[in-house]
């Protein structure tokens, strides 16, 4: 269970009270008809999965009702920065603002018990 | 003006009304164990609620000058006027809950048109669409946390505070407006589930419905 | 029987327990007594029960082992009603209550003599890991078969079959600081946080706080160490940001400090919770906790050493040895012989001695122990045999003896003459394991620490573990680690730090542990009697080099090919002495072999913590519109549309008895065909849509046009995703130039609310509307038929002149006194009113109606007979005509797609690509049965060819089936492929009961093809 922080409410909120939206800043193409059936395949059905860092969209569904993005690690499932729509992340798989995540590096693959 | 349509719901009183909970009262009653400073439930119904959007700065002084309140700017902010009849509650960046005596709520969203002309906003009456139910007592925090999962500690929930969460498996607005009294403002819909909810949850304590 | 008798192993002094109330219980029939304080295991043993279970697999005789949630045998059965039972309770967790009713988890016909022993014993040779699934494999067919045999004889518990008369419940929690375990670590860092402001909770899983505190041989401040709890508990109690909860298992631990506590509030009252004041109490609750900083203080488990016959009754942990004396005031035996690789474990023999009990001798592995307790146990004449382990132990129902020899643990062999020493109990240690399950739970690896011999936890952000949860040991530090963590949790949550005074432990001696697990046998051990290593799973050591042989090289195989760790065990005595042989069989070090990982939850949690209030009457919210109560009073059935419960038709009694749904539904249809129905249709979804941008906006979200669409005017518009496949349809009326209402089906209403904010939020934001619901304020009373119109007139001062108030138009005036809007659409293909009021008056219009009604033939209809109408018209329902795969084209719905608007649209785009443009789509169309009896099944597959061979080509699918009684037929909607260039084509709809439908493609539209009706 996810404690999420709304940039809008300004407070950590319960998991319960928000929606998954997929992965965040997927652009609609501004002249869809410019694209070829191919780029629009692109934009409607093909979406990053990394292993680490990543950002998604989610809505405060239960609560002020606002989108927003949230940067997460998809291994320790740390939840490492949320930001207004319309805003860009701070922290990026590449950006050097990255905290160390000690348990995430030593994590190994493999089944749970 | 706003160019939209105004529509005053309300009419004649001796035409007869139920509230979202009239159903409810009939198939679960309205239990009276329990003394009421142990925990009461109240329902306040028939009050004039709308929803106000638009943004904080435009909405701002129409708010002031026509309800004499103003408008809470804060994030789970609720303010309300000297007599309590009255309050306002942040529900987003830009949309706020404003709940008045039942039928004040159409001359207020028609004075408040008037005076946000042209501006960009909006006001929904939804009046019909919901209830508030009231909790007091000294077990009703606790029935609170077995409820809904926001943190309704005092540190962290305040007179003057109200939030949006989820109430079991439905949802509700969550209000602080006094130290003995909490507010739950549920959608028509969900009353009776949520009236169940509450009267299940609180059979260990016993509680007492006033009606 | 006399007294003492019955509790013979009954200590004459000592223990936290009060002999001066006696309490009865009864375990597999027997009746048995005990005193308050008592768990059941201790009491069990206080009666000299020695076999308290069969084991799961080889059904060998086993007692309890252990004093805490580490217990692997003594699993029993509560209750003595059917609808009290409890399945997978351990005797070790369990306060024992007058009338205790327990039997054993495993033993048929009892544990005494178990007819599966015989098989046991006699196959035990033969039955290595993988016995089951080697041995039973063939032929596969016969698996379900053997598991149900193989299921009776294991016995895993039994489930009430009857209602629970108790109550659960769920409270959410919110805390700075989590103390998990109120031992000497615990309690310190609690005391620390509390001081400091911060709000704590203290979790214990035990009947009481203090954990190994409350058996101590040591001192604090020179006092028995239970007085500082006390004295702890007390200024914590009194602590208004403290919640102290006992008798509470953290039971996981979950993301971002998520943690969940399950507090057995009653079970050790009684079978049922008491009623109090006239209320009756909740039995069992789960605290969902949201918690800012986590700290482990879960102490450690002893590690038993793995000998040949350890399992036998008799066989105890060191430690339990001394808990069940200090403690519970009862000695588990006789004579004893204590096997141990370190120094704690001589506190076992020193607490037998001073109970008056024979020490026969402490076998310890090292050559020369030195140490405090070392040296007590000399002084009080006990005899240490050195370099030595207890290699087998002899007995079957209980032990008789100790087979002890020198060991030598290097090259893993005994290098002595065996001796063997009489005895009934034998207690070993072989150190102890930090209790890591709950960090694990996290995802955290473990780390190993070789100069513990143990693993610590891997650690998330927010948790610190202190204690023996941390492999730390001694009591002074133990203490002052807990401080140290509890200062700095709380200042992390931002509290400063009181000071917090330790009071002084003894400063105890200890010599070096040496790192012992499986102990050698004469024997190699996969020819050598048992050595268990799971005794819940009935793991062997042998079983365990076995699967090394095999292959299994990673422990995560390893404990899956042998079970090691499973189910409600997980793991606690055997993991680590498990991993321990595997390495030793491999040839590498424990942490080369991998770690560990256990899951929650950490001991059972019964199901009705888990759920709840979340059960019965209260499983999902039920929905209801302000109509409900006279839908009840009119009997009607209800059908679920998402949460709310809408009527599905109304059955009369004719002549006595109640009509069937199909009679119900051919009147309800045919009152609307000739004269008035009216439907309560409050569960729309409407959406109040205000701004100067609302009208574009409209024009980008539908696929049709909107900007003609004047005052007054409403329009059926359709939704796509950007993918080009319906979502959502509904009528949206235009209120005012910058005022509209756009209704929804009832199950989109709350997703296309999301729908709407999601694009202007996040593409469109410069569009200046806004969205509200005000599904639950207007409830929408729909009157269709022919004579709508007059019955609207007689309670409505509304012009309703069919040429001033057309079709698709909206007005607003009274109805039934009652301000109202009043929505001429028609969903039935008859002249319809959809009449609209504030919620809180809907009865009264709703009366009115019938009042004026009943001369016209008024008849309320459900959902079912709105589905007739709707289909004999072909209307699509959303997601019943459609499932995300279906474009409004494949509809047939060219009518309301906008390709030349200026704004390219949600779904247009896709709408041209290859796929949405092929010829071959499934598409809509009407069938008619060849039959007109024949009604068609819903989600019948649609051939062309019936006499094609097995597997035939299907073309696509019937979507909505009905009789229609104006008809006199059975009708279809279907999808088929290229359908639309196939109308007057046979189609063939062959069933899994051989039949085969014939049906000819039609038009959607059955009746009233001209769609006169709704203009009459």
């Amino acid at each position: 269970m996810f404690y999420i922080y709304c940039p809008y409410c300004g407070e950590h909120r319960e998991e319960e009270e928000f929606h998954p939206k997929g992965q965040a800043h997927i652009e609609r193409p501004k002249e869809p008809e410019a694209c070829s059936d191919e780029e629009w395949g692109d934009y409607l059905f093909f979406r990053d999965n990394p292993r680490g860092v990543h950002h998604e969209m989610w809505v405060h569904a239960v609560g002020c009702r606002k989108f927003f993005n949230v940067t997460r690690h998809t291994v320790s499932y740390e939840i490492l920065e949320t930001y207004k729509m319309g805003e860009q992340p701070s922290i990026t798989a590449g950006s050097q603002n990255q905290p160390r995540l000690a348990h995430a590096v030593s994590q190994k693959e493999g089944v749970r018990a | 003006m706003s160019n939209a349509a105004t529509f005053d719901s309300r009419t004649d009183t001796a035409i007869p009304v139920e509230s979202p909970l009239a159903y409810s009262y009939r198939r679960s009653g309205a239990p009276q164990a329990g003394s009421p400073s142990w925990l009461q439930l109240r329902e306040r119904a028939m009050l004039g609620h709308l929803i106000l959007r638009g943004g904080a700065i435009v909405l701002d002084e129409a708010v002031r000058d026509v309800l004499g309140i103003s408008l809470p700017g804060q994030p789970q902010a609720l303010v309300q006027d000297a007599s309590g009849e009255r309050s306002i509650q942040w529900l987003s960046p830009d949309e706020w809950l404003v709940i008045v005596p039942g039928g004040e709520e159409f001359p207020l969203e028609t004075k408040l048109r008037e005076h946000l002309g042209d501006a960009h906003f909006a006001i929904s009456d939804v009046s019909g669409g919901q209830t508030l139910l009231e909790l007091s007592g000294e077990a009703a925090r606790e029935l609170l946390m077995k409820t809904v999962i926001y943190d309704v500690h005092p540190s962290n929930f305040p007179v003057g505070k109200g939030v949006t969460t989820v109430f079991a498996k439905a949802t509700t607005i969550l209000r602080r407006p006094s130290e003995e009294r909490w507010e739950l403002v549920v959608r028509r819909s969900f009353a009776d589930y949520c009236y169940r909810w509450l009267l299940d949850a609180a059979a260990e304590y016993g509680v007492n419905v006033q009606q | 029987m006399s007294q003492s008798k019955q509790q013979m192993y009954r200590l004459n002094t000592g223990g936290r327990i009060d002999r001066s109330h006696t309490l009865s219980f009864t375990f597999n029939g027997e009746r048995y007594q005990g005193h308050p304080g008592d768990t059941l295991a201790s009491a069990l043993l206080a009666n000299g029960v020695d076999i308290v279970n069969r084991s799961f697999k080889y059904s060998r005789p086993r007692g309890i082992v252990a004093a805490g949630a580490e217990e692997p045998n003594a699993i029993v059965q509560l209750g003595s009603t059917e609808a009290a039972q409890v399945p997978n309770v351990r005797a070790t967790q369990q306060a024992l209550y007058d009338g205790l009713t327990a039997s054993s988890t495993n033993g048929w016909p009892n544990v005494q003599r178990d007819l599966m022993g015989l098989i046991g014993k006699l196959s035990g040779q033969f039955m290595p890991p993988g016995f089951y699934y080697k041995t039973f494999m063939a032929p596969a067919s016969m698996w379900l078969t053997y598991e149900k045999y193989i299921r009776m004889a294991a016995g895993l518990g039994c489930s009430p079959m009857e209602v629970d008369p108790d109550s659960y419940d769920h409270l959410h929690q919110h805390c700075d600081v989590l103390v998990v375990g109120a031992g000497a670590a615990g309690l310190a860092a609690a005391l620390a946080a509390a001081r400091s402001g911060a709000r704590v909770i203290v979790a214990d899983e035990q009947e009481e706080m203090g954990g190994s505190l409350l058996d101590s041989r040591e001192t604090l401040d020179g006092k028995p160490a239970d007085q500082w709890v006390a004295r702890v508990l007390a200024e914590l109690a009194g602590c208004e940001n403290v919640t102290l909860l006992s008798r509470t298992t953290a039971n996981g631990y979950h993301d971002h400090n998520f943690v969940t506590l399950h507090e057995r509030r009653t079970e050790h009252l009684g079978e049922t919770a008491p009623v109090v004041h006239g209320h009756r109490q909740v039995r069992s609750r789960m605290h969902r906790v949201r918690v800012g900083q986590v700290i482990l203080t879960t102490g450690a488990h002893e590690r038993p050493l793995v000998y040949a016959g350890n399992d036998v009754p008799g066989n105890l942990l060191a430690g339990a040895v001394s808990t069940y004396i200090r403690r519970y005031g009862v000695a588990p035996g006789r004579k004893l012989v204590l096997s141990t690789s370190n120094d704690y474990g001589y506190r076992a023999a020193l607490d037998w001695n001073e109970a008056g009990c024979e020490v026969v001798a402490v076998v310890d592995a090292r050559e020369a122990p030195a140490g405090d307790w070392v040296d007590a146990t000399r002084a009080q004449g006990i005899k240490i045999i050195t370099g030595s382990a207890v290699i087998e132990a002899k007995g079957s129902n209980r032990v008789t003896a100790a087979r002890v020899a020198k060991i030598d643990i290097e090259a893993f062999k005994v290098s002595g003459p065996v001796q063997e020493l009489a005895c009934d109990t034998i207690a070993s240690s072989g150190g102890y394991s930090p209790v890591i399950h709950l960090a694990s739970h996290t995802g955290a690896r473990p780390t190993w620490r070789d100069d513990i011999l143990g693993f610590v936890p891997g650690l998330v952000k927010g948790v610190q573990a202190c204690g023996g949860a941390n492999g730390c040991y001694a009591l002074c530090d133990v203490l002052a680690e807990g401080v140290e963590a509890g200062i700095k949790a709380a200042a992390a949550m931002g509290h400063a730090a009181q000071t917090v005074s330790l009071p002084s432990a003894e400063q105890l001696q200890q010599g070096p542990a040496v790192a012992l697990f499986q102990v050698p046998h004469e024997k190699p051990t996969l020819r050598g009697p048992k050595q268990l290593v799971d005794l819940q799973n009935d793991v062997t050591a042998a079983g365990i080099e076995l699967a090394t042989r095999e292959g299994f090289e990673s422990i995560e195989h390893i404990k899956r090919y042998t079970a090691m760790g499973f189910g409600t065990d997980q793991g606690k005595l055997g993991n680590i002495n498990g991993m321990a042989i595997a390495a030793r069989c491999l040839g590498r070090s424990i942490p080369e072999v991998g770690t560990t990982v256990f899951r929650p939850n950490y001991t059972p949690v019964t199901f009705g913590a888990i759920v709840g209030r979340h059960c019965r009457d209260l499983f999902d919210p039920e929905r209801y519109t302000a109509l409900h109560q006279w839908h009840v009073e009119r009997g009607a059935e209800f059908e679920d549309v998402g949460q709310w419960k809408r009527p599905w038709y109304y059955p009369q009694k004719v002549n006595g008895k109640a009509e069937t749904m199909h009679e119900a539904v051919a009147r309800e249809c045919l009152a609307v065909r000739e004269k008035v129905g009216i439907l309560d249709a409050s569960t729309l979804g409407k959406i109040d849509i205000q701004g100067p941008d609302a009208r574009e906006f409209l024009a980008r979200i539908y696929t049709n046009k909107w900007e003609k669409l004047a005052v007054g005017k409403c329009r059926y518009g359709l939704m796509c995703k950007d993918d080009g496949m319906v979502t959502d349809d509904g009528v949206t009326s235009c209120l005012a130039e910058n005022h509209f209402l756009m209704t929804t089906t009832t199950g989109g209403a709350a997703a296309i609310l999301e729908w709407l904010e999601l694009w202007h939020q996040t593409e469109w934001p410069e569009l200046d509307v806004y969205f509200s619901s005000v599904t639950d304020h207007w409830a929408t009373m729909t009157i269709t038929g022919p004579e709508a119109r007059k019955l609207l007139a007689e309670i409505s001062d509304i012009d309703l002149d069919r040429d001033s108030f057309k079709f698709m138009d909206w007005r607003s005036g009274k109805v039934g006194g009652v301000p109202a809007r009043v929505f001429r659409i028609s969903f039935t293909g008859e002249l319809t009113f959809e009449i609209n009021v504030q919620a809180n008056y809907a009865m009264h219009v709703w009366q009115t109606l019938f009042k004026h009604g009943e001369k016209y033939g008024l008849t309320p209809y459900g959902t079912e007979t709105m589905h007739v109408l709707r289909a004999e018209k072909g209307f699509i329902i959303v997601g019943q005509e459609t499932d995300g795969s279906v474009t409004p084209e494949d509809l047939g719905m060219q009518w309301a797609i906008g390709y030349d608007k200026p704004y390219s649209w949600i779904g247009k785009r896709a709408l041209i690509r290859s796929d949405t443009k092929r010829e071959n789509r499934k598409q809509l169309v009407g069938l008619r049965p060849k039959d007109p009896k024949v009604v068609l099944e819903e989600g019948a597959q649609i051939v062309l060819d019936p006499k094609h061979a097995i597997p035939m080509p299907m073309v696509g699918h019937v979507t909505s089936s009905y009789y229609s009684p104006v008809l006199d037929s059975g009708f279809a909607l279907a999808v088929v492929k290229g359908g639309h260039q196939k109308l007057g084509e046979t189609v063939y709809l062959p069933m899994a009961d051989g039949q085969t439908h014939e049906a000819e493609i039609v038009s959607t539209i059955f009746y009233d093809p001209k769609g006169e009706r709704q203009n009459v």
